[in-house]
């Protein structure tokens, strides 16, 4: 048992952590959640130029460090309340191709991806906002060599920005729907694919996506056709560890500030943080932070070992996910109403929680999830 | 026992609620805003206030006082009506710190000339309130406030910033209080409180926007703000008993329950037409369905008790703050009722219930901290309720 950071993981946190301390500040963050891209060239720049965009690609394709490096940024990325296109193109279009993609299609994109040339994102969900691939109505249909893929897909993060969409589609007529579904990768630019900017109360960027008559070689199928389903299991599930690090980052800034603030602001002639119905919510958020850490990091350690971790995987994201909303409900109610104001940097985690927790499934299927693995 | 209304009560519900179906703009009905979430439209201050000025005309936003001042002598639960009926038809117009707490204190401390100069206005719904207690070093702690006022021959000069002035943008007047003594010990025998007219030269008033987005309230910055001598409510330095009464009638007047008893049933309406009633979502609705029953109940308690003549002590922080703890909790659930979809607002045609899912639920955060910190609340109760000794 080890429960601590190696080196080279504890080298890429304080990387990390060093370089958003410095250039992410509050007010970068706010022009941010404003901005309508979300992101700056020069920063996609200098995170390619500290390798952070190579994280979790294998070296042969420009990458750097394994699955459990970029968990361990990840974090320092909630803590900052980091808004860019990072989490689609490494975690969402990075790990589709890592898992899915030929050597060839490897060549092509991961090397771009590293170099911050290429922003990528993961285009699944739909009008049920299932995670689950009966939910999965976009249709792709071969002609000759080719596929024409038509649907709309939702809460597709940083579409906008994106060069290459992954696009899960129906190719087959299997009753069973995990037998009918394909991954494919799309030119962004290929007629027939529109983007329309869906407004949240987050900083995070979706939109919904339109695929209209859209036509794809066979070269931008990822994996084999009609075998897609499991892979795309495999992405969700790094995709919700992934999730889960960031609550876990947001949590533990949300808790830094919140104790911070409960030992300076005075009531009644004590430091807040004195009285104890402060005292017991501040704990708790303790409790929370810890256990939502441990969950997270035992889930993606299997995951980085290859061992099965769908039981982990669903316990992180439902536990991680209320624990990040009581969370941020005490850090609220110790700030008073200070951190009741669009001023205040508070609501930028909160929202940005929020966001985390339902992508990719919910509490509530995630528990589902966890029912039929136990 | 009797868990019913009058015949009388039940004919002035009815009444109310034909009223509000008239009068109550399309638009806000359709949107089924809740008290809550109003202050986001467009044109809430003037709908606000000519809705005030229908139900002033009325006579039920006075009611309940005595028929010296206007009233019919009615009991409070024709007060408890009236903001049921305005909540179940998303109906803005009633002003929950004119006619919710600054009459009842003035009926109660007010000189017979501030009773017939302040009540008439708050009766017609004509005039607004506004409450100006907080400030930013101490909203708990409000015996700790410095904004100062210093005696100036015929009236008392004002200056310094106070905070989260609710409706200070548009109020006509201000229930405020402010330090008169800075030596006096225990502190809270240094305060005075002052009606004062936001009319008045000196006073600036800028907007805080909350977290929801929303312009709802404000800071106000008093510089040599000159209030006459009349203008003092209960005496000179006895303002913090003013306070301790106005904050139990604050305590009482919003009926939470009420906005969080509609809401439910908004969402379950909504949640029934989009197929998102599985087996765990009907639990949790039902259980939502108590705790409003429960909250309902409370409330009226403290009604009753005030029917009787009694003063509630404990029983009205318990109300209040199990109310709003339960506003939250239903907020939360629309959050969940509508997963991914509910973070969405805006224009879209995806947006679910014109957006106000995040809206409420954003609001809801405020609703443990305004009127009083559910901790202040739970100290009362411990401490009022059962007697439980004190530590400061
Ligand atoms: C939506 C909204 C509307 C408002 N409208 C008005 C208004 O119209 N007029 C007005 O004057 N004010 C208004 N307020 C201010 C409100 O009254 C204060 O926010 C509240 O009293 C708390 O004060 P504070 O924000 O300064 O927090 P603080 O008093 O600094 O408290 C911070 C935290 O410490 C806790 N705490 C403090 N003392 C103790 C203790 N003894 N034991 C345990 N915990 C303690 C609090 O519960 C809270 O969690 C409004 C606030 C909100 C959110």
């Amino acid at each position: 048992m080890d429960f601590a950071l190696n080196e080279q993981q504890e080298m890429m946190q304080t990387l990390a952590r060093d370089f958003l301390t410095g250039e992410y500040t509050d007010k970068v963050l706010r022009a941010m959640a404003g901005d309508e891209k979300g992101y700056t060239p020069e920063l996609w720049k200098k995170l390619a130029e500290m390798n952070l965009l190579g994280l979790s690609i294998p070296e042969d394709y420009g990458g750097i460090g394994d699955f459990l490096d970029l968990i361990v940024v990840l974090e320092e990325m909630g803590r900052a309340c980091f808004i860019s296109p990072f989490f689609s193109t490494v975690v969402l279009g990075a790990s589709s191709i890592i898992e899915t993609g030929s050597d060839e299609q490897k060549q092509k994109f991961l090397p771009g991806i590293s170099e911050g040339k290429t922003i990528i994102t993961l285009a699944l969900a739909e009008e049920l906002a299932k995670y689950t691939p009966d939910a999965i109505q976009t249709k792709a249909t071969q002609q000759g060599g080719d596929f024409v893929i038509s649907g709309v897909k939702l809460f597709v993060t940083d579409a906008h920005v994106s060069d290459y969409l992954i696009c899960a589609a129906m190719t087959g007529e299997a009753e069973n729907p995990r037998e009918r579904i394909s991954l494919f990768i799309v030119d962004i630019n290929t007629p027939g694919v529109s983007c329309k900017s869906l407004k949240t109360i987050s900083g995070d960027k979706q939109a919904e996506v339109t695929f209209d008559n859209v036509k794809v070689s066979g070269d931008n199928v990822l994996g084999e056709i009609d075998k897609g389903w499991p892979y795309a299991q495999k992405i969700l599930q790094k995709a919700n560890v992934a999730r889960c690090a960031e609550m876990v980052g947001l949590a533990q800034q949300a808790l830094n500030i919140t104790r911070d603030y409960a030992k300076e602001r005075i009531a009644f002639g004590h430091p807040i943080g004195a009285f104890q119905s402060v005292q017991h919510r501040c704990a708790d958020m303790l409790i929370d932070i810890d256990g939502s850490r441990f969950a997270t990091y035992q889930a993606a350690w299997r995951i980085n070992k290859g061992l099965p971790a769908a039981r982990e995987v669903a316990i992180a994201k439902a536990w991680v996910s209320q624990a990040c909303r009581r969370v941020m409900n005490s850090a609220h109610q110790v700030h008073g109403a200070i951190g009741f104001t669009e001023d205040h940097i508070l609501h930028y985690y909160t929202k940005k929680a929020r966001a985390s927790e339902f992508s990719f499934g919910g509490v509530d299927y995630h528990l589902e999830q966890l029912s039929t693995h136990s | 026992m009797d868990f019913t209304f009058t015949p009388e009560e039940e004919a002035f519900r009815k009444e109310v609620a034909a009223f509000l179906e008239k009068e109550v703009p399309q638009e806000y009905r359709e949107k089924r805003l809740t008290f809550f979430d109003m202050s986001a439209q467009h044109d809430w201050i003037q709908v606000h206030r000519a809705m005030a000025e229908k139900l002033g005309a009325k006579g039920w936003l006075s009611r309940h006082w005595p028929r010296e001042y206007g009233g019919q002598d009615a009991s409070p639960f024709y007060r408890l009506i009236l903001r049921e009926e305005l909540s179940r038809y998303h109906s803005p117009g009633y002003d929950s710190i004119g006619a919710g707490i600054v009459a009842p204190a003035l009926l109660l401390k007010g000189s017979e000339e501030q009773k017939k100069q302040h009540l008439p206005g708050i009766a017609s719904g004509k005039v607004i309130w506004c409450e100006t207690l907080s400030e930013p070093g101490h909203g708990s702690d409000l015996a700790s406030i410095e904004v100062f006022a210093r005696e100036d021959a015929d009236c008392f000069t004002i200056n310094g910033q106070k905070i989260w002035t609710t409706n200070g943008h548009f109020a006509d007047w201000n229930a405020l209080v402010v330090r008169t003594d800075r030596e006096v010990t225990p502190k809270y025998r240094g305060l005075t409180f002052f009606l004062v007219d936001m009319k008045t030269p000196g006073i600036t008033v800028n907007p805080v926007i909350n977290i929801a987005g929303h312009h709802e309230f404000n800071e106000v910055f008093f510089d040599d703000v000159r209030v006459p001598k009349e203008n003092i409510v209960g005496g000179l330095n006895k303002g913090f008993y003013v306070v301790m009464s106005l904050l139990d009638y604050e305590r009482t007047s919003d009926t939470a329950y009420a906005v969080a008893g509609t809401y439910l049933e908004d969402l379950a309406e909504y949640a029934r037409d989009n197929n998102l009633l599985n087996p765990i979502m009907v639990n949790r609705l039902a259980q939502l369905r108590a705790d409003c029953e429960v909250a309902r109940l409370l409330h009226y308690r403290v009604t009753w008790m005030q029917s009787r003549g009694t003063v509630p002590n404990y029983e009205s922080a318990m109300s209040k703050m199990y109310g709003f703890e339960l506003l939250q909790r239903v907020s939360e659930f629309g959050m969940e009722l509508l997963g991914q979809y509910s973070q969405l607002t805006g224009e879209s045609a995806r947006v679910p219930m014109y957006g106000r899912i995040p809206s409420c639920y954003l609001r809801s955060f405020g609703h443990s901290l305004e009127q009083g910190t559910s901790e202040i609340d739970r100290d009362v109760i411990a401490q009022r309720g059962l007697g439980l000794p004190r530590l400061r």
